[in-house]
């Protein structure tokens, strides 16, 4: 009965009086104790402190409270501060490190009542596509534990695969949310840059990062995206524009869509991955939506712009970790945080700056600006998630640049600021999980939740779930 | 050889703001329980983030135009890396490369004019205080002062000795002051002063291919103290056909010398980047308006205008116009004064000799005691006295009925004594030697 | 493609980050390896192109000049290992010669 419950089906059995909070969150506590000797994806587990929150929300809901996430168990990845809850970013530099303020995102799920069940694993300080560049270990992907879940937010979309809580919420920098989503067959989604506050989580690049919610349905996202959207005073790049209803368009007719696809974006693709997302673009086709050809700029110029850019703000927005006024000192830094750190010291030293950071700022405008004219032509961009599926575990080894090369379709939206959503679309010949993107403008959100519900709901690969 | 001294300035005034930079945090830290006045983001804790304090940017502003600076019309903030215990996020945010404020200019008493580079917007560090617990050598650190708002103004090389330093700093101060954005204490660290300062031959063009920063020159008193010394070393080692080693160096007060600092930090490579928390300002020609029209007259006008309105000499000018307060009290009061036949001269020198409290003083009331003591001041204590015996002995019925109890005779015999100094006397002084005597 | 040369004790000690021997020689190569990828920027015209290092395009974001509470000390010192009289400790900094 209990089997992959989404936000809507626990609410009812919650509502109902079917089911408790503490009973609900008891349920995905065991679970997760029975399945995480496998998969890993946690970095903390709050049962404690779950099992207060399930109560109050008990309570509450006895009273007749009603909010958005009351006594629903989700999971949160490990670079939201979360007070007087261990926060690591799954770095060996903040093992211990206790915060003494909520993230802003973190704070609207607990005013909504969520109860959360724990942290989760993740690529340390979010560097990289496969959660094993974690102090911590790495987690493994539900459908495969021989496979990588992704990354980094590899932790909350295993979670999610594996229904070890209802809904988890990630970030995003270059792929964080998206990547995963489609290692782990389940619904990602990264919102406009400055569409949800990035206060209170650790910093990986700073003018990229993006907060998103990661669940097993559309509608669950748009659901979730009401929740976290909005202006922020504690983040002064969030937007002013007025939140929408996420939910509202989600039934929208999509018969005068145009949907833009670039060949650029499936030539780099396994077979399997290719031809679910034709097959899966077929489907809009029959649903009313016009494909049309356009031309992107090659992503291979986004992977040296991101790498940059990423790494130069990541050189900075490291530097505060001394061992001083908390966590351990730079020396407990893993190799990877190293090599970024150090990539971007040099990109930004003095003789550097123009021929390296500058350069990739001035790029990142045309990238920017090649979308644009794209949206002039088309409504969204569909493409794969991924060139893969999940990879086997130890592929991210060795590679200084592993985490690009499997970013390497939803880098160029990134670096440009714009909102994707991953869909599952298809199940490859090894049973590994596909996913689909769907870009479009900033503050597009209604639309690609939109097209990504309508494809959903005239397909089934939403309600595959991993074996496990 | 003669050598002619080349010395820039930066100076770094703290803003009296009620909060901190870029966080909420109370910037009323001087004198408090350390770590009382801190967030997660000054801080730097993992996921905070910066907001810009509107008014601070406004008196950064304020401060430059004071400055005769141009105001940008875009600026931002940048990043500048680098690692100190007293710097949390390992970066400082300041402006690099569009800052608030450029192309200024200040005309010193001489006439002599110090070109401004800038002034720019940046935050405070934590205080380190150098300490030994258990015979360890250590630094405390207080985080109650990181993220203070704080004004650099940086001069070019223009300064050729330490008295024209001395006289910009007070004007520093003073315009600081006056437009009520700092007390700019040197003492408490308000204002800070980092000098750079070399030497280059006489009648030569160009820079010296050196200079020598010098710190913790703490109060004002240590201004031309250190950068004497200073100049005089350099001149030592120049004259034994070396150059001096460019470098950072600290007054020491107790020894009476600038001695090398090394730090364990790294050589200076401050990778600046703009600051992708921060979106950038653009600050309209309304909005500089605005803030000009907000700006009190300055303090070298002031100045002026007290010499040539009220024919002031420069060194009553100078003494009145030093404190705002002082000034805008001795403006209301010089104005009334017109109306009582008190000329603006003594009312400047009533306040520069018996430094009244202003504060509790109203104009008005100072005008009634400059007006009283005109009939006073010039009358002796014994010609008083000799005066007030003759007019009792001259009028004995007078006497007698003050005697008799009619108190009020007394106002008669004071009229008599007034009249007899032809007003050279203060009323109620003659009154109390005329009771005196009447005892 | 020019040719990178990375000095890694010199990047190490701007990045302050402490290198075992062994690691230097990796970490060369590898961040030589990354520079030479990216230096395909190169074949990207940007003579006219002004950079982009913010995505919103929002201007003069600021708050209002108020103070509100602060972490107590205890709150502030809670993760620091070595903390003194309400300080927060740290190895001497500064020598004198």
């Amino acid at each position: 009965m209990l089997n992959n419950l989404t936000i809507a089906q626990a609410k009812k059995l919650l509502d109902q009086k079917k089911l408790s909070s503490s009973e609900l969150t008891k349920f995905y506590l065991d679970r997760i104790k029975k399945l995480e000797p496998k998969i890993s994806a946690f970095v903390t587990i709050t049962d404690k402190e779950a099992l207060k929150q399930a109560e109050k929300a008990d309570k509450l809901i006895s009273q007749g409270a009603k909010k958005l996430l009351l006594g629903i168990p989700i999971s949160i990845k490990d670079n939201f501060n979360t007070k007087g809850v261990q926060t690591t970013a799954s770095s060996k530099v903040l093992e211990g490190y206790i915060p003494p303020y909520d993230a802003t995102v973190v704070n609207l799920l607990k005013e909504e009542g969520a109860v959360i069940v724990g942290k989760t694993n993740m690529d340390a300080w979010a560097h990289g596509s496969s959660t094993e560049t974690s102090d911590f270990g790495s987690t493994k992907n539900p459908w495969n534990i021989k496979r990588l879940p992704g990354g980094s937010s590899g932790g909350s979309t295993a979670s999610v695969a594996a229904d070890e809580v209802v809904i988890s919420i990630g970030s995003e920098t270059a792929g964080s949310i998206r990547q995963p989503a489609a290692w782990c067959g389940v619904v990602g989604l990264k919102p406009t840059y400055g569409r949800v506050s990035r206060y209170g989580v650790i910093a990986m690049g700073s003018s990229l990062d993006s907060p998103g919610p990661i669940t097993k349905t559309v509608e669950e996202s748009a659901f979730v995206l009401n929740i976290l959207a909005g202006q922020d005073k504690f983040d002064a790049t969030t937007s002013p524009k007025n939140v929408e209803d996420y939910t509202k368009n989600l039934n929208q007719k999509i018969s005068d869509l145009k949907i833009g696809i670039s060949k650029r974006y499936f030539d780099q693709c396994e077979k399997d991955v290719k031809d679910s997302v034709m097959q899966a673009i077929k489907v809009l086709e029959k649903l009313g939506a016009k494909i049309i050809e356009i031309d992107l700029f090659d992503p291979q110029y986004a992977i040296a712009v991101y790498t940059i850019i990423q790494r130069a703000e990541v050189s900075s927005n490291l530097a505060r970790y001394d061992g001083i006024r908390y966590g351990n000192g730079r020396d407990k830094f893993g190799e990877e945080a190293k090599r970024r750190i150090m990539l971007g010291t040099y990109a930004l030293s003095a003789g550097y700056y123009d021929q390296y950071y500058n350069k990739a700022q001035k790029v990142r405008t045309l990238i920017i600006n090649d979308f644009k004219k794209a949206f002039s032509q088309v409504d969204v961009i569909i493409g794969p998630t991924s060139p893969s599926t999940a990879l086997p575990l130890g592929a991210s080894k060795g590679h200084p640049m592993f985490g690009e090369m499997a970013d390497v379709l939803v880098e160029p939206s990134s670096i440009a600021g714009l909102p994707g959503i991953n869909v599952p679309c298809g199940l490859s010949s090894e049973n590994l999980p596909i996913g689909m993107q769907i870009i479009g403008p900033q503050f597009s959100e209604s639309l690609i939740l939109n097209v990504a519900n309508q494809f959903e709901k005239n397909t089934d690969f939403h309600k595959a779930s991993p074996n496990i | 050889m003669k050598y002619t001294p080349v010395i820039g300035l930066e100076v770094h005034i703290e803003l009296y703001t009620k909060s901190k930079m870029f966080c909420s945090c109370s910037a009323d830290y001087f004198g408090k329980e350390p770590n009382t006045h801190t967030c997660p983001v000054c801080l730097g804790l993992p996921g905070a983030l910066p907001v810009p304090n509107k008014k601070a940017i406004e008196w950064c502003m304020a401060i430059g135009l004071a400055l005769n600076c141009e105001i940008s019309e875009f600026s931002k903030f940048d990043r500048k890396n680098y690692f100190y215990p007293d710097l949390p996020k390992g970066y400082q945010i300041s402006q690099y490369d569009q800052p608030f404020c450029k192309k200024g200019q200040v005309t010193l008493s001489s006439g002599k004019k110090i070109r401004i580079t800038r002034a720019h917007m940046e935050e405070d560090t934590a205080k380190l205080t150098h300490a030994k617990v258990d015979g360890k050598n250590v630094s405390l650190i207080d985080f109650n002062r990181s993220g203070i708002p704080l004004v650099e103004i940086v001069t070019e090389p223009d300064f050729e000795n330490a008295k024209d330093v001395v006289e910009y700093l007070k004007l520093l101060q003073q315009t600081a002051r006056y437009l009520g954005v700092s007390k700019a204490d040197m003492e408490k660290g308000d204002m800070r002063l980092e000098p750079n300062i070399s030497l280059k031959k006489e009648g030569s063009s160009g820079l010296p291919n050196y200079k020598v920063e010098v710190k913790n020159i703490n109060s004002f008193r240590f201004v031309e103290k250190a950068i004497n010394f200073e100049l005089e070393r350099q001149e030592k080692i120049l004259e034994e056909g070396e150059t001096p080693k460019q470098e950072t160096r600290g007054w020491n007060e107790s020894k009476q010398a600038t001695i090398s600092q090394r730090s364990k930090e790294e050589a200076h490579d401050y990778r600046y980047f703009p600051e992708p928390d921060i979106p950038p300002v653009r600050t309209g020609r309304d909005e500089i308006a605005e803030i000009k029209s907000t700006l009190p007259e300055l303090p070298q006008e002031r100045l002026k205008r007290f010499q040539t309105l009220y024919s002031l000499s420069s060194y009553d000018a100078e003494i009145l116009a030093r404190e705002k307060e002082t000034a805008d009290f001795f403006d209301q009061a010089a104005k009334d004064a017109k109306l009582h036949n008190v000329s603006p001269k003594q009312i400047a020198n009533f306040i520069i000799n018996k430094k009244p409290d202003i504060e509790k003083t109203l104009p008005a009331e100072l005008i009634q005691s400059v007006i009283s003591q005109k009939t006073s001041a010039t009358i002796s204590q014994s010609d008083l006295e000799e005066l007030v015996k003759e007019i009792l002995s001259e009028n004995p019925d007078i006497v007698a009925d003050y005697k008799k109890g009619k108190t009020n005779s007394i106002q008669v015999l004071i009229g008599k004594v007034m009249q007899k100094t032809k007003g050279q006397a203060n009323a109620s002084e003659v009154k109390t030697e005329l009771e005196n005597l009447l005892k | 493609m020019s040719k990178v040369t990375l000095d890694i004790d010199h990047v190490a000690r701007l990045a302050n980050i402490p290198l075992q021997s062994n690691e230097k020689s990796t970490f060369s190569k590898q961040l030589e390896e990354t520079l030479i990828y990216v230096e395909k920027l190169e074949e990207v015209e940007t003579k006219n192109t002004e950079p982009t290092s913010q995505v919103t395009n929002l201007e003069n974001v600021t708050r209002e000049d108020v103070a509100s509470p602060s972490l107590t000390q205890e709150e502030a010192l809670q993760n620091s290992k070595s903390t003194y009289n309400g300080f927060i400790l740290t190895n001497a900094i500064l020598e004198e010669q």
